[in-house]
């Protein structure tokens, strides 16, 4: 009666990497070939394969940024089965992170504008700091050390920013362009987001269902307005850094990076994958989505392990974050609310708490919309998007990879 | 030095009228815990009564003129329909609902539909009252079929989808509801003796919203202490006890749906009505989410409480911003638009209130123990007062709404 078992299939499942991936691919291919079939159908066309390779190629980038957000969510859920509001909001958050620096940073004209921009951001940084080290809990010197120097690193990057607009192409320096904006992106967005959970969610553990989730709402909205006040409530261009070079594949015209984000993204999933199949850190994640109470009596710092949790989770939504500012071409305060949805229906449609279902629905999700948008019904998308999650939880409550569980006892 | 018999009088006046006050206390309350009905009757008449009133009070009147305040009122009211709705589905029967603000939407639609210029109709509106919780109720059941048998978290997620959907429907079926613009014009209320509807006079609008708390905190109150009241708190705390003795879970947790939908059905009838206007943008997520915050900051599961909360956050976020600004304004003070940042000021209000008070302002007796069950009972989940108190172990995961 009162030590409950966790309801759903979390983190634990295993999957060999070589099976999630052959997986992804085969679903690339069925969505494919599903596009090629059916777009002609609905949209009156002739079939066509460019147009088809065209679509897919889309809807592989958009399914990996959302499947980015997907995992944090479906962490998220799988450790303290928390639908955390908030995770969409963090990616937003990123996006304009990446979208500063990718700009100018935050340059002030005037040396007082300097001096206020400094000290703004270096409260912010010490801020983000404490969230961090008192987030997991790291006791050591060193460690903390590193990682306020971490966070400061970031948030000095931050002031300064890329000033270049046009697009970069000489390799080399791209290169050396976009890893500081990931790096940046990522470490900010980790450290706000286990700052978050250590100032917000932590304290409600053990109160009742509801509490976390309306703070997660409540975080949402002060996101929002926070990048309102920052940046105001219209589209902000992200300057396109990376050149638009194609390739021909099958008679359409590729773009690199859709290619690019593709590779990272997934190389991001089987990290991640790596990291709770392989370590310490990701055994002690899994064991607490099973049982807190085993595992802490196993020797986890439930505390720690929660804030790791956050900690990835934002990584991932960060760097998604840098990827809708680099595809998209423009961020807006908004963007977290539908992302968000979306990625958690991801989540949801694999069967929340498992990272290979996050990754196949953020797939699935992408190419549903890509596709109502290739037909011609684009403001339908987020319908449909709905429908299906609400068609596959009535047919399969559990999601795609869940495992079905019996109510609870 | 003579004391007269006036200057005894005065003397003793308030100590008499405290000693009457003691008298009739007990008795009164008394009498008013037992007739409940009569208690929400008298409640809710003597509140709309004063209200009016309270705002010509010399630091209220310097925002708005009364007829503003009022109009606010009704505003508010349809607001308080809304959470005492949802409060049958998420603080009595424990269903987890995000996407209320659909019904309110179907509720709205359904009196645009039946009583516009761009329809051609024109029914009368108590029929359309009735039609629009019927309408609302259905939809309630149509979605709550099929997705009732999820868990808790799964059914949020349906209903948050559900409450996504139906906006976009009414906005991108634009041949019947005119997409973003909405459909306009739609008649006013032809009730019998309140013949004067319209945009300047608010009375008529204040007053059917007053009678409208009435005649719903009255059900609500009587269907929670019913058999199916009871079923709901049952399925709510642990439904597999609940099927095992003998209670139609299924059958109980629908009724609660439709319910809570016929509510908010019954509130967007008269929100239509009221603002002449429906539009997809009035349907949002913010909607469904506000009342579900109003509802939790009142004090889940107990009527007055969630009444309060949804009356005292409406007045808070709309109204009482609005005038702040007006106030400014008027005396030629700078200051930042108190609008523009209200849901900075709710997202914040929220964590905090979260933080401190999970239980609300006004919680019920119950939630209130339930949720400080972990204090009382220390960490030892064993202690055999634990499922007394609705089985809440404060260490196990299994924390329920």
């Amino acid at each position: 009666m009162t030590t409950a078992a966790q309801p759903v299939d979390t983190t634990g499942r295993r999957y060999p990497q070589w099976v999630v991936l052959s997986v992804v691919s085969a679903i690339v291919v069925i969505l494919f070939a599903t596009t090629l079939t059916f777009q002609p159908l609905l949209s009156g066309h002739p079939p066509d394969l460019a147009t088809a390779t065209q679509q897919t190629a889309n809807a592989l980038s958009l399914g990996a940024i959302y499947a980015l957000i997907a995992l944090g969510y479906t962490m998220v859920y799988g450790i303290i089965e928390l639908i955390n509001f908030a995770h969409g909001d963090v990616f937003m958050v990123g996006a304009f992170i990446a979208m500063t620096f990718l700009r100018t940073g935050f340059q002030a004209t005037t040396l007082l504008g300097m001096g206020i921009g400094l000290a703004a951001l270096g409260g912010f940084a010490l801020f983000l700091g404490w969230g961090l080290v008192s987030g997991l809990g790291i006791r050591r010197a060193a460690p903390r050390l590193l990682a306020l120097a971490l966070v400061v690193g970031a948030t000095v990057g931050l002031e300064f920013g890329v000033k270049q607009t046009g697009p970069i192409t000489d390799g080399l320096t791209l290169t050396a362009v976009l890893i500081p904006t990931f790096l940046i992106a990522m470490i900010i967005i980790a450290a706000t987001n286990v700052t978050i959970e250590r100032l917000a969610y932590r304290p409600l553990r053990k109160k009742s269902r509801l509490a976390p989730l309306l703070t997660a709402v409540g975080i949402s909205f002060i996101l929002q307005n926070i990048v309102i006040v920052w940046q105001g409530t219209g589209d902000r261009p992200v300057p396109q850094l990376v050149p638009l070079v194609k390739f021909e594949l099958l008679g359409a015209h590729i773009n690199w990076l859709n290619m690019f984000i593709l590779v990272l993204a997934l190389a991001l999933m089987v990290g991640l994958q790596t990291f709770v199949n392989r370590t310490r850190l990701g055994r002690a994640m899994r064991s607490t989505a099973q049982d807190q109470q085993a595992a802490q009596l196993m020797g986890v710092d439930l505390n720690q392990t929660i804030s790791v949790t956050f900690l990835i989770g934002g990584a991932l939504a960060g760097a998604a974050g840098v990827f809708q500012g680099l595809y998209f071409g423009f961020v807006r305060f908004d963007l977290g609310f539908n992302a968000g949805l979306k990625a958690f229906t991801s989540a949801v449609l694999g069967g929340i708490g498992n990272l290979t279902g996050a990754v196949i629905g953020g797939f699935l999700i992408g190419f549903v919309e890509v596709f109502a948008a290739a037909v011609g019904q684009q403001r339908w998308s987020q319908a449909i998007v709905f429908m299906v999650l609400i068609v596959v939880l009535i047919i399969r409550p559990a999601g795609i990879l869940g495992q079905q569980v019996g109510e609870r006892a | 030095m003579t004391i007269s018999a006036k200057d005894l009088l005065e003397l003793l006046r308030y100590p008499a009228a405290a000693f009457v006050v003691a008298l009739v206390y007990a008795p009164v309350r008394e009498f008013l815990r037992r007739h409940r009905s009569t208690a929400i009757f008298l409640g809710v008449t003597a509140a709309a009564s004063l209200l009016p009133f309270i705002v010509t009070l010399p630091v209220l009147n310097e925002f708005e003129r009364q007829n503003v305040w009022l109009d606010g009122f009704s505003n508010a009211g349809v607001f308080v329909l809304l959470a005492v709705g949802l409060n049958i589905v998420v603080g009595l029967a424990g269903l987890l609902d995000l996407g209320y603000a659909a019904f309110f939407a179907i509720g709205a639609y359904t009196y645009a539909f039946g009583a516009s210029p761009f329809s051609g109709n024109h029914f009368p509106f108590l029929l359309m009252v009735a039609a629009g919780a019927i309408v609302a109720a259905t939809f309630g059941v149509l979605l709550g079929a099929p997705t009732l048998r999820l868990r808790g978290d799964y059914l949020a997620i349906v209903t948050l989808g559900f409450g996504e959907i139906v906006p976009i429907v009414f906005l991108n079926a634009d041949q019947f509801t005119e997409g973003t613009n909405g459909i306009g014009g739609i008649y006013k209320p032809d009730l019998p003796l309140l013949e004067s509807f319209s945009l300047l006079n608010p009375w008529p609008f204040y007053l059917v919203m007053a009678l409208m708390i009435i005649v719903v905190l009255i059900l609500v109150y009587k269907l929670e202490r019913s058999r199916l009241g009871r079923s709901w708190m049952a399925v709510r705390e642990d439904e597999l006890a609940a099927a095992a003795s003998g209670i139609n879970t299924v059958v109980t947790k629908l009724l609660a749906f439709s319910l809570g939908a016929s509510t908010s059905g019954f509130a967007g009838v008269f929100n239509a009505a009221k603002l002449t206007l429906v539009s997809p943008d009035q349907f949002l997520f913010t909607v469904s989410f506000t009342v579900l915050a109003a509802i939790v900051l009142g004090g889940m599961g107990n009527i007055w409480g969630v009444a309060m909360g949804a009356f005292i956050l409406y007045t808070i976020q709309v109204v009482l911003l609005h005038e702040l600004n007006t106030f400014f304004d008027n005396f030629h003070l700078p200051h930042p638009n108190f609008v523009e940042y209200q849901y900075l000021l709710f997202g914040l209000a929220l964590v905090v209130m979260m933080l401190l008070r999970p239980e609300g302002l006004f919680p019920s007796q119950r939630r209130k123990r339930e949720l400080h069950a972990a204090e009382e009972l220390g960490d030892d989940a064993e202690l055999p007062g634990a499922d007394e108190l609705g089985g809440v172990d404060p260490s196990s995961s299994e924390v329920r709404l």
